[in-house]
């Protein structure tokens, strides 16, 4: 950097005592002043005050909105039949009975890699609609936005829409003030308490557990829960909002890698905006034939943004596509008698061919789209077919460790083992054990007795599981240090499905 | 505390320490309010945790705490909590016979979990993790048994144990046949011989089998049966079979006929309580060579 040595010239000043160095010392110091990308590395937060809108997006925004705050709440008090030896919640997370319970469908906790199609699933929906239309999901169905939408349409209920927020936040503390801020906070605290409770009524019985919640009978980590549930939803969706999307989420990066040229975005269209002017302005250019875009300059659009952005510096990390600014602007549109779809979801590339008199391209199929929607029916179908196809029973086996071999006083051959048997039905089954694998190999299992016919027969319990002792005895003679694969079978009496399990059978 | 002072960075617009290394200043950015607040708080935390708890050593003792919280105390309230939960099964458990144990899977399962720590904690040091024995200690896997191998038998090996001190324990002995003088060494060599042929495993040629016939007809057929079977009311053991207690090789047959030989297994009545000897009684029965 070029700076004067200050200290030397100062010095100067006071040897010579002239007026006009200290007129130099002075234009030095401004010399040294900070260059204008010397800026502070975070800027401080501006409060939003989003203005309310009407329009074709705000009204899926409020569909959506009913819909997944309607299923979440909603969702634990339905009730679905499964008998008498399994709860009648649809959805229940039974943490204590290690059951997982989705309407039909009841996972144990050894099938949790159900879970990993799920989140495969739900990765590749979230690239699908990125590739169609941006960020569909940040927009409409992401939980902080859909729970700041509610946090914020209470908010211009006590506070006012914008203007009068705005003014009443510069203005003094008045009891009109505080009255509606506590109202408005009390409010916020009832709704993300409400959203606490609702999340714990999926890990117990929802009805049984309201009731106890209310006697204070219920156990204290459902109040813990609530607890913590109430502050998060109280701070993500009333204080912190946009923060959240903007510094915290990681979607919004990933999202930015993943998009092309053909993805619709919400975008401001330039190449009929420009150049902005006033209404004014702009009705007396276009009179004398010179050109004149139609942004008016009317601010609607930053005015409504939920994230305090201007959707007309083009693509914004801020921007979470929520397409109120296009419902503001296209009202604007209307009202002053130019078409809308100045803010539509739209590409930068169609804008750059618009410019170019080109038409615009919308390629909604092509090699992206295709490759996840490939991927979600794949994974799809597979999961179909598992959940589909799976038995009610299963079976597992733990050779005995010590000791590995038994040597019988007839010089006979004997392993020990310990299977379990699952039954996941919802009646009692009884299965037929048998194995395979071992010359001459006789089986038993300890203290289960042996039917005529049948041979062991095993009887385990609805939506249990049982552990029997299984004693594999031969008395053939084996290579030595044999380790000889053994399969075991049950088969359900009941309607023949039947499961495996391989294990060794060794000796000495 | 260092003096307050004015200085400001002309870049940054922060004040400075003061302090100054070679012409770099140190810019004055505190810790964040809510950070040194929280800072605070975990002091106070502490001086409450203090008075509390238990925490200062002191010379001969510690400070106790006002609430008088002890970790072995956690630990009794655990277990008792465990205790109850598990007491209406122990209950039962002690209320039914061996049999009826068996006879209901509920009971018998829990009866084999019970059985199965129990058995690590006492026998495994023994016998082995899985009862799968060692020179001199039973296999308790496979069917013999020199004592017995029905519900009752091995219950009462349990309880009053084998040479153990208890007075209703099982008694019998193989006695030291050699040092003791009682039978000539060649004799000896002939009736482990004679032994090994019983069981079906090869003998040296120049063996002399009929001496060691009679040697064992006149000592050995007392405990262990004309045919070599055993005794179990003795603890006699089978030496037709393939299970040997301390070996098959003619040389620990022979250690064990001039030796003698007597383990011991320790009387567990007493030691442990009725409910925990039927669980291992049912453990080991079910282990693979309990007998109906």
């Amino acid at each position: 950097m070029n700076i004067p040595d200050t200290m030397t010239i100062e010095s100067a000043v006071a040897k010579s005592g002239t007026p006009a160095i200290a007129a130099l010392v002075e234009q030095a110091k401004n010399a040294a002043s900070p260059p204008d990308d010397d800026e502070p590395l975070y800027s401080v937060r501006r409060k939003v005050y989003p203005q309310s809108v009407q329009g074709r997006y705000r009204t899926i925004k409020w569909i959506l909105l009913f819909v997944t705050l309607g299923i979440y709440y909603g969702l634990p008090f339905v009730r679905w039949h499964r008998g008498a030896y399994a709860p009648d919640q649809a959805v229940l997370i039974d943490l204590p009975g290690r059951r997982f319970y989705f309407f039909f469908i009841e996972l144990w906790p050894q099938e949790v890699y159900y879970f990993t199609g799920l989140l495969i699933l739900a990765a590749m929906i979230l690239f699908l609609m990125n590739a169609v239309a941006g960020r569909v999901w940040c927009g409409y169905l992401c939980p902080q936005t859909v729970w700041t939408d509610l946090f914020q349409t209470i908010e211009r209920w006590i506070e006012g829409d914008r203007r009068e927020h705005l003014l009443r936040d510069r203005g003094p503390w008045t009891f009109d003030r505080i009255a509606r801020a506590a109202l408005k906070h009390f409010l916020w605290l009832m709704v993300a308490w409400w959203t606490g409770g609702a999340w714990v009524l999926y890990f117990a019985d929802a009805p049984t557990l309201v009731k106890d919640l209310a006697t204070f009978q219920a156990p204290l980590i459902a109040y813990v829960s609530i607890g913590i549930l109430t502050f998060t939803t109280y701070a993500l969706a009333g204080h912190m909002r946009e923060q959240v999307c903007v510094y915290m989420c990681p979607w919004p990066r990933i999202q930015a890698a993943l998009t092309d040229e053909y993805a619709l975005n919400v975008t401001y269209r330039y190449d009929r905006g420009e150049p902005r002017v006033s209404l004014k302005k702009s009705a007396a250019l276009r009179e004398s034939g010179k050109p004149t875009g139609d942004c008016i300059e009317c601010y609607q659009c930053v005015y409504v943004c939920p994230t305090g952005i201007d959707i007309r510096n083009g693509p914004n990390l801020g921007c979470i596509q929520c397409g109120l600014c296009i419902d503001a602007c296209d009202a604007v549109m209307a009202k002053i008698g130019r078409p809308t779809g100045l803010i539509a979801y739209d590409t930068e590339l169609n804008i750059k061919r618009r410019l170019r008199r080109e038409e615009p391209i919308f390629r909604i199929v092509r090699m992206r789209t295709l490759l996840y929607a490939a991927v979600i029916a794949i994974v799809g179908s597979i999961m179909l077919y598992a959940l589909a196809t799976r038995g009610n029973e299963g079976i597992s086996v733990i050779h005995d460790r010590n000791p590995i071999y038994v040597r019988l006083s007839d010089g006979a051959l004997r392993n020990a083992y310990a299977v379990r048997i699952l039954n996941k039905s919802i009646e009692s089954r009884r299965y037929v054990l048998s194995i395979e694998g071992v010359p001459g190999a006789q089986l038993e299992a300890v203290d289960i007795p042996v039917d005529a016919t049948r041979g062991v027969v095993i009887e385990v319990g609805p939506d249990r599981t049982r552990e029997i002792r299984v004693l594999v005895t031969t008395r053939q003679q084996l290579p030595p240090a044999a380790a000889i694969p053994i399969t075991f079978h049950i088969v359900d009496t009941a309607d023949g499905t039947m499961a495996s399990v391989v294990d060794h059978f060794r000796g000495p | 505390m260092a003096a307050p002072h004015e200085e400001t960075d002309a870049l940054t617009g922060t004040a400075t320490t003061g302090h100054e290394w070679d012409g770099l200043r140190e810019l004055n950015t505190p810790l964040p309010r809510w950070w040194l607040w929280i800072f605070y708080a975990t002091i106070i935390w502490a001086i409450g945790y203090w008075i509390v708890y238990p925490s200062w050593p002191l010379v001969t003792s510690y400070s106790k705490g006002i609430w008088g919280w002890q970790s072995r105390e956690a630990v009794v309230k655990d277990l008792d909590a465990l205790r109850a939960l598990r007491g209406p099964m122990v209950e039962k458990l002690s209320a039914s016979s061996l049999e009826q144990i068996v006879a209901d899977p509920q009971l018998l399962e829990f009866a084999r979990a019970q059985g199965k720590t129990a058995f690590g904690d006492n026998c495994a040091p023994c016998h082995g993790a899985g009862g799968g024995g060692a020179k001199g200690y039973p296999n308790l896997n496979d069917d013999d048994w020199l004592w017995g191998g029905k519900l009752d038998d091995i219950a009462q090996t349990i309880r009053f144990g084998i040479r153990s001190t208890h007075e209703k324990t099982r008694l019998g002995s193989m006695p030291a046949f050699g040092r003791e003088g009682m039978i000539k060494r060649e004799d000896i060599e002939a009736v482990a011989d004679y032994t090994r042929s019983l069981a079906g495993l090869p003998v040296d040629k120049s063996a002399n089998l009929a001496a060691g016939k009679a040697v064992y007809v006149a000592n050995c057929a007392i405990c262990h049966g004309e045919n070599g079977k055993g005794k179990r009311e003795l603890g006699a053991p089978n030496l037709t079979d393939a299970i040997w207690l301390y070996g098959p090789s003619r040389e620990v047959i022979i250690d064990g006929l001039w030796n003698g030989r007597g383990g011991i297994m320790p009387a567990w009545s007493g030691r442990l309580g009725d409910s925990t000897i039927k669980a291992l009684t049912v453990y080991v029965h079910t282990l693979g060579g309990g007998e109906k």
